[in-house]
């Protein structure tokens, strides 16, 4: 069994609760989170999107379909997974090519690299996403089409 | 075919950032058409949904290029994304096979959807 072979393995419950952690490790919850809502809207949005090779009646029933402040809502959350998955998502890029990770050290407390290179490039990544939220936000509900 | 945990997490990265610049785009486009002003790319109107603007864009060779590309990396980004969760779970070597052959299947059905719909729509923007 999976469990005998991985004893420190959480499982689902690893998502939530996992002991101190870090900003970063609540980000990877939420990356996956908004992965998951991201791919489901994703095949959804394949199949509705595709009625446009029929032709406009095919195109404007779909669109009428999916229409109304349910569906808003809906995309707003939508965005809002975009924007985060995004930005977070180039910094585990950048962070994975060894970008933006700070001049290796000694280990030694308070982590320097990691408090002064890796946290201020997470916050930078956040406000972003947050600034394309409240972008995308105003044109979805105030401009409005 | 066998393929390793390794190059599929190079191709999950690598899927990554065409995605993050193909869906910019597409986001850039459907979202933040007023505030960015990109009405090129909408000429009927500032509504990127009206059929007249989904036309102009189905019929330029650029967008069926970069959708079909969109839809082929994004599908392949989110699916095994998917799968590295179900994996995590500890299932058995059997029900792993299982989870890689559904995920499969439902990732090359909608290419396929979505590749056609990409093409046809070229015909259909001539309606």
């Amino acid at each position: 069994m999976a469990a005998t072979r991985h004893p420190n393995r959480l499982g689902l419950k690893g998502w939530a609760v996992g002991g101190r952690w870090g900003p970063e490790r609540y980000l990877y919850t939420l990356h996956r989170l908004s992965g998951l809502g991201l791919l489901a809207y994703f095949l959804i949005h394949i199949v509705v999107t595709s009625s446009r090779a029929f032709g406009p009646e095919a195109w404007n029933q779909a669109m009428g379909a999916v229409g109304g402040p349910v569906f808003k809502v809906g995309e707003f959350l939508v965005l809002c997974a975009f924007a985060f998955h995004a930005w977070n998502g180039l910094r585990l890029v950048l962070v994975e090519l060894g970008v933006l990770t700070g001049k290796a050290e000694e280990p030694v407390y308070p982590y320097r690299s990691s408090l002064n290179v890796q946290r201020p490039f997470l916050i930078a990544m956040m406000l972003l996403a947050a600034a394309t939220i409240l972008l995308g936000g105003w044109e979805l509900f105030v401009l409005s089409h | 075919m066998k393929i390793s945990e390794r190059s599929l997490w190079t191709w999950q990265i690598a899927t990554g950032v065409v995605i993050l610049v193909l869906l910019g785009l597409h986001m850039g486009i459907m979202h933040l058409n007023d505030t960015l002003g990109l009405a090129v790319w909408n000429p009927a109107g500032n509504d990127p949904l009206d059929w007249q603007n989904v036309t102009a864009r189905a019929r330029q060779v650029f967008f069926t290029v970069t959708y079909v590309l969109l839809l082929a990396t994004a599908l392949f980004h989110g699916l095994n994304g998917l799968r590295n969760i179900l994996f995590e779970l500890g299932p058995t070597p059997r029900a792993r096979s299982l989870i890689v052959a559904a995920l499969t299947v439902v990732g090359a059905g909608l290419l396929i959807l979505g590749t056609w719909a990409a093409v046809a729509a070229r015909a259909a923007a001539a309606m």
